[in-house]
Formats: C-alpha cells, sequence, structure tokens
C-alpha cells in the first residue's frame, strides 16, 4: 500500500543525519554530562554543541537556551516560572484562545491558584489581533503569552507587534514557536519576546527534546526541581539522544531550511489548489496568506470527519482532524469554535501538513483519494440529503 | 612522558589563549576554575566578572575545543579566610584594602599549586600580563608587562622566586591584540567580557551594603578637619576612601578631600588639595622577590596604587616596616593599598601602606 505522511505538525520524520548523529550515543558515549570525568565531560561536550547550534539558528546566545523534554514542558516551564517567581508586581496573565492545551491548561490551573487570565479572542481568520492583547492587559498583568503560528490552522500570529506592545506596558511576553520554528523565519534579536518554546521532534530531532530561550537576565521559578542541570532552572539528566538529535536538526535547518520550505510551500499550494479545484463546498479555516507555509485546515461540508480521516488512513493517507492532542473526541475543534466557523461544517475539518519527504506523487495521490472518499461520504451523508432538501 | 600543568582559567581570552599556547608547547594541560564564593549570595547576574557561572562556562567550553579535562575546584573556604574576611577587617578599621593581590598570593598562587601538588602538575600558568624571567642559577625574577595598558604585575608582586620558578604567564609578553588574533585563528570563542575594574565578590551592591551584610554596622560620625574642628557629620566611614572628594556633602569654600580615617574615633578627617599630599608612606608586611631587599637603603620607582604611574622614591628598611620616600609628594597614599616597588620594569617587590607621612 502507498502510504503518504500529511501530519507533520503533529511529528516529522528524524532526518537521516540526525540518526547518525546519535548514534554514538547509544553506545560508546553513555556517560552521564554532569559527571566530571571522561565518560561525562565527551557527553557533557556534545551537549552544550548542540546548545550552540541551536542557539546559532534562533541567534540567540546558547546560555538563554534551557532543554526540556517537550514543548508542553517548556510552555509550563515559560508560564509557571513566570506566575511563581517573586517579585511580581500582579497576578494576572493574558493569552489567546486558540493556545495549545500546553498553554490553556496551564492557565487554567493557575485559575485555581489564584491568578486572573483573559483568554484573548481571535478573529474570523483565526488571527490574534495585537489591539485586542493590548485591551486586555492591565496594571497586574505578569505575562502575555501568544503563539506564534497555531498548529491547527497554521495561522501565524503578529506577535513582532504583540511583543512591542507587552515590552511598553512592561510586561514579559512568551511565544509558543513550536510549529513556527523551521518553517518561517526567526530570530530572536529582532523578536521584541522574552520566552520562547520549541520543540525538537517537530524539526525532524527525535521525540523528547524541546527547549525554552529565556532572555538573558529573567529570573524564573523553576518547575522541576531536583539537581543543578541546566544550570538550576530544570533538574533531571538530560535526554541527550534527544538534545543531540535536536542540535543537529537545527543545524541541518541552518543550511537547508530555505529550499525545504520552498519546495515544502510548492507542494501545499499545489495541493490546496488542487482541492479546490475539484471539490465543491470546501471552506478553508485560517488565513488565507498568513499562515505556515506547510499547513491547510479544510472544512469539508456535509461530511464527517472522523470518517473522511479512517478512509483516508485506510488508504495510506495520514492527516489529523484538530490536533493531534485532542482528536479522539467527536467535538469540535475549540480553535474552529474560537474562528466562529460554523460548528456543523468544522465536523468535516481536517489539517493536513507538509513537510520533508513529500513529493508531487504523494500530492497527486492524495487529491485523488481525498475527491473519492469525499464523493463516497457525501452520497451517504445524510447532511447532504438535509441541504438538497432545504435548497 | 608530558610534562602536566594546570591552566587556571577565567573564561575570558587571555587565560584560553595561556592554555592553548602550552598545548602547543607540549604540556598536557589540565583546565581548572576556582569555585570561590556562592554566587547566588553576590550576584543576580550570571557574568562579567571573574569566575563567574556564564564564565565557568566559557571555560568549559574552550576546554571542549582544546580535549583537555576542565575541573572546578572548591576553594570557598580559603577565599573567605584569605580575602574576603580581611577586606571587611580592613574597611571596618578604616582602610582600603586591595583583595585581588591577596587572591593572587592565597589563592591563585598557594592554593591552586597546591591543587597542582595533588594533580601531578608542575604548576600553574594563568592569562596574567607580566613577564617572568628565569635565570641559569635557577633564580626567577618578575617584569611588568610589554603592554603597558594590561601590565598586571603591581597585583604579583608578593610572589618570591622559588614560586615563580612553578608558574607560567604564557601571553604575558604580548600584546593583548596578538592574543585576540590567536584567539580568533584557534576558532576560541570566548565573548568578550567587561573588564571590569570592581571586585569580583560584590558586583550587585556598594561595598556599604555588602559589609553591612557581613555584619559591619555603619556608624554616623563627624567630618573634621586637621586641626579637630567639626565640619558636619558623615555616613558611616565605610563610604569613603582617602584623596575621595565626591560624596561628602559639604558645603565649604574650596573642594575638600578626605585625607584620613580614624576608625577607632569614627571620625573622617578633611582638608584641602594640598593636604592629601603624601612626602612618605610606612610599609609593612613587606616581602621581596628574590627574598631579601637589595640593600638596607636603596633607590626605586614606587606605585601607590594599580594605576599610579609611579613615582621615585628612597626606600629604607626599618626592620619589620620599610619607611618609603618619594622625590615628589603623592596624591592620596591610602592605607591598604598595595605599595610596589620596581627597578625600572623589574617587580622588586612591596607590602602594605600602613600609613602616609608628611
Amino acid at each position: 500500500m502507498r502510504k503518504v505522511y500529511l501530519d507533520h505538525n503533529a511529528t516529522t520524520p528524524v532526518h537521516p543525519e540526525v540518526r547518525i548523529a546519535v548514534a554514538p550515543f547509544l553506545s560508546d558515549l553513555f556517560g552521564n554530562p554532569s559527571s566530571i570525568h571522561w565518560a561525562g565531560r565527551d557527553v557533557r561536550k556534545a551537549i552544550e554543541d548542540a546548545r550552540q547550534e541551536t542557539a546559532a539558528f534562533f541567534g540567540c546566545q546558547p546560555l538563554e537556551i534551557v532543554f526540556t523534554s517537550s514543548g508542553t514542558e517548556s510552555d509550563n516551564l515559560a508560564i509557571k516560572g513566570i506566575a511563581f517567581r517573586k517579585g511580581n508586581a500582579g497576578k494576572h496573565i493574558v493569552t489567546s484562545a486558540v493556545e495549545h492545551p500546553a498553554v490553556i491548561n496551564t492557565c487554567r490551573f493557575l485559575e485555581g491558584q489564584g491568578f486572573r487570565v483573559t483568554y484573548v479572542p481571535v478573529n474570523r481568520h483565526g488571527i490574534v489581533e495585537a489591539g485586542s492583547v493590548r485591551a486586555a492587559i492591565a496594571k497586574d498583568t505578569i505575562l502575555v503569552s501568544v503563539m506564534n503560528a497555531n498548529n491547527e490552522t497554521g495561522c501565524v500570529m503578529p506577535i513582532r507587534e504583540i511583543g512591542r506592545l507587552a515590552r511598553e506596558a512592561g510586561v514579559l511576553m512568551h511565544t509558543d514557536a513550536v510549529q513556527a520554528a523551521g518553517k518561517i523565519p526567526l530570530d530572536w534579536k529582532d523578536l521584541p519576546v522574552d520566552l520562547l518554546t520549541f520543540s525538537g521532534h517537530k524539526v525532524n530531532g527525535v521525540k523528547g527534546a524541546g527547549g525554552l530561550i529565556v532572555r538573558k537576565g529573567i529570573e524564573m521559578a523553576a518547575v522541576i526541581h531536583g539537581g543543578h542541570q541546566e544550570r538550576g532552572r530544570r533538574g533531571g539528566t538530560e535526554n541527550v539522544v534527544g538534545i543531540v538529535a535536536m542540535g543537529k536538526a537545527f543545524s541541518l535547518l541552518r543550511e537547508n531550511m530555505s529550499d525545504e520550505v520552498r519546495e515544502t510551500r510548492r507542494l501545499r499550494d499545489r495541493f490546496e489548489k488542487a482541492l479546490f479545484d475539484r471539490i465543491p463546498d470546501l471552506v478553508l479555516n485560517g488565513h488565507p496568506t498568513d499562515r505556515l507555509p506547510n499547513t491547510i485546515n479544510i472544512s469539508f461540508r456535509f461530511v464527517e470527519g472522523e470518517a473522511l480521516l479512517l478512509n483516508l488512513d485506510i488508504l495510506g493517507i495520514a492527516c489529523s482532524s484538530g490536533s493531534a492532542c485532542t482528536s479522539g473526541s467527536l467535538e469540535a475543534s475549540p480553535i474552529l469554535m474560537a474562528m466562529g466557523a460554523d460548528p456543523v461544517d468544522s465536523q468535516g475539518a481536517l489539517r493536513f501538513s507538509l513537510g520533508m519527504g513529500n513529493t508531487d506523487e504523494d500530492v497527486d495521490y492524495a487529491v485523488e483519494s481525498i475527491e473519492a472518499v469525499v464523493a463516497k461520504l457525501r452520497a451517504m451523508s445524510p447532511l447532504v440529503r438535509r441541504e438538497a432538501k432545504a435548497r | 612522558m608530558k610534562r602536566r600543568i594546570l591552566a587556571a582559567l577565567s573564561g575570558g581570552v587571555d587565560s584560553s589563549v595561556a592554555a592553548l599556547i602550552l598545548q602547543r608547547e607540549g604540556f598536557e594541560v589540565i583546565g581548572v576554575s576556582m569555585d570561590l564564593y556562592d554566587f547566588s549570595e553576590v550576584t543576580k547576574n550570571r557574568s562579567g566578572t571573574c569566575c563567574s557561572l556564564d564564565d565557568l562556562y566559557d571555560a568549559r567550553r574552550v576546554c571542549d575545543r582544546l580535549e583537555i579535562p576542565y575541573y572546578v575546584l572548591n576553594l570557598r573556604d580559603e577565599f573567605r579566610r584569605e580575602v574576603i574576611d580581611p577586606f571587611v577587617r580592613e574597611y571596618s578599621s578604616g582602610r582600603t584594602p586591595n583583595p585581588c593581590v591577596l587572591c593572587n598570593e592565597h589563592l591563585k598562587f598557594r592554593a591552586l599549586l597546591r591543587k597542582a601538588d595533588e594533580l601531578g602538575a608542575e604548576g600553574v600558568a594563568t592569562g596574567h600580563y607580566a613577564v617572568i624571567q628565569r635565570e641559569e642559577s635557577g633564580r626567577c625574577r618578575l617584569f611588568a608587562a610589554p603592554d603597558t595598558s594590561k601590565d598586571q604585575s603591581y597585583f604579583l608582586f608578593s610572589l618570591d622566586s622559588p614560586r615563580l620558578t612553578r608558574i607560567r604567564f604564557p601571553v604575558g609578553g604580548m600584546m593583548k591584540s596578538e592574543v585576540r588574533v590567536i584567539a580568533e585563528e584557534a576558532g576560541l570563542t570566548v565573548s568578550e567580557k567587561r573588564e571590569s575594574q570592581d571586585i569580583c565578590f560584590v558586583t550587585d551592591e556598594t561595598y556599604a551594603s555588602f559589609l553591612g551584610r557581613k555584619g559591619i554596622r555603619e556608624k554616623e560620625g563627624h567630618f573634621v578637619d586637621r586641626e579637630g574642628t567639626v565640619l558636619g557629620a558623615h555616613r558611616g566611614i565605610l563610604r569613603y576612601t582617602v584623596g575621595q572628594r565626591r560624596g561628602l556633602g559639604i558645603a565649604a569654600k574650596e573642594p575638600l578631600y578626605v585625607v584620613a580615617i580614624d576608625a577607632e574615633k569614627n571620625e573622617v578627617i578633611l582638608g584641602a588639595g594640598d593636604e592629601i599630599l603624601s612626602g612618605s608612606a610606612t610599609v609593612a608586611r613587606w616581602s621581596f622577590v628574590s627574598g631579601a631587599p637589595p640593600a638596607p637603603e636603596f633607590r626605586a620607582t614606587v606605585k601607590v596604587r594599580f594605576r599610579h604611574p609611579g613615582v621615585l622614591a628612597t626606600v629604607r628598611c626599618e626592620g619589620e616596616k620599610l619607611k618609603v620616600v618619594f622625590d615628589v609628594p603623592q596624591k592620596s597614599v591610602t592605607p591598604g593599598q598595595a605599595l610596589v616597588i620596581y627597578d625600572g620594569n623589574e617587580v622588586l617587590g612591596g607590602g602594605w601602606i600602613e600609613c602616609a607621612g608628611a
């Protein structure tokens, strides 16, 4: 069976050079990087080399990077780390309604701990507007957290503007850049942002490693207390394989990102055009242009998303409805709801996200398959019959 | 069998290049840094002073690059005993201390030499700018660095010949610009540090607040003139040093300077510009590199503080003290500071200013 992977926003294939780079750490280089002896030293060096490569990719200083287990952990660290530190002048946090659950649920937890959170709405294109954030910032706001790009729709938020506003108000700014890193240019030096989350397995690294860039000078509480790893900011023996993989992945991206993105965008645009040309009654969820170059979120009207998803899986096509974290429920995505999308249509929403390894043949096969499945499902759909009667 | 040596690394370019040079000369180099105090007590900043956390990180990365071992040696007790405690005592006695000389004397070139013994290393190398000359007899002599803007020989006056045989300053005879070029060509990326003139263990606060935390309570007292006439009130003798003009808070017809500090009476004695000139200094706890003064009385150039240009003087040995008479009276000869004796650009020795004389 032909296999086509169109779910790169969920996770990405491991780059072949990453696999080579991590191999020694599965054999001879097994030491604990905190050990002062020969077994730890080379491993420590590899971690710091990975940190340097990652810093070079983002344009930050190596020591501004805290390695964690994941984007989720980084989001927890960013938000709780600021919320629970000493000396805050308030207990109010501003975030958006379309953040990843790692941010939303952390904020909900903090609401139970005496913090106030404002979840700023998005416009109908799914974009958080800077003006809305500014209106939400209050005298006791200590943190603004707005994602750089949304995982479900691919919408790119105006975080430069939002960061500037936060700065003017004297408030720290965090952005979850897990989806954005490696897809759109990011330069820490130009970003008026204080904390930035990234993840290794979204950029062809391995799962189990992520990081948080913390602007120099910012003090935070730790979330994981333990040994002095990461300079006391995050305890626990480092995920050496994950971190080495991530460093290698970012180093490869520095060289290859613009070529890869150009190609991915070309394939995505072809894919999107073909779908809209050949299949009627589609709704694009998200901004037409302010979107990641690899993502399309489409509602297939009169079709149930789960049925579409499973049929495509049977045909070897991997994609997702809602985010990987929230699918499994029959409820419409809260992201789409926040955009004001039609709840019925949103039942038929699928996300396609392209990346390394996708080809024109993949796109052609996917389009044909989707066309066929949609036609089949619509033929039996009660929603179609209802609509036909209504017309 | 390679000769083993410890390279003391601050994370800065000078000590990093020193380690590199030794490696190229064929030594088996072991990189070390000193852990001297609990950083969280000293500063929120993680970098910018000797031996801070970020600096240790840079030092570690240099060792990664050179593929040499790197150890951080805990010397907190020694540092507290030999540097911080005397610093506090001197201030509370109305003197202005120089802890950097003490750090060199007790930590870098005594405690570290002991560590060298423990690790089977022949000695210690640092990035200091100064020149050690070895004679055939085995005797060592110490000279100011050719890069006069970087010369640190002042801080090294207490090192004696036997210890100097075990010390190396690989970049000491070079110009700073040369050192930077070597670092770049070797890919030793050490961030350019701010060259701090301040003391490494007091960074985020004033000396007064640091000393306050060490238990020295500030007591208000009187500003007086040489005759004892009260001129005003001071907020605590810790805030003043000889020669100081700013921050006195006294309105007067002519500029007033701190002439002396009397810790017992808790008084700060003020005077006009010419009153802060001294014709001589009495120096205690003196030492000479060769082990002894060149003669009971001799001519030399002396410096009464680090950036002092130096003045010709006559040095007379009077038992436990040296009496140093300047050819030309000098401003701000400050008790507690080091007085270093040079013959041309050779460091003969020096000691600690006990008091200034007419």
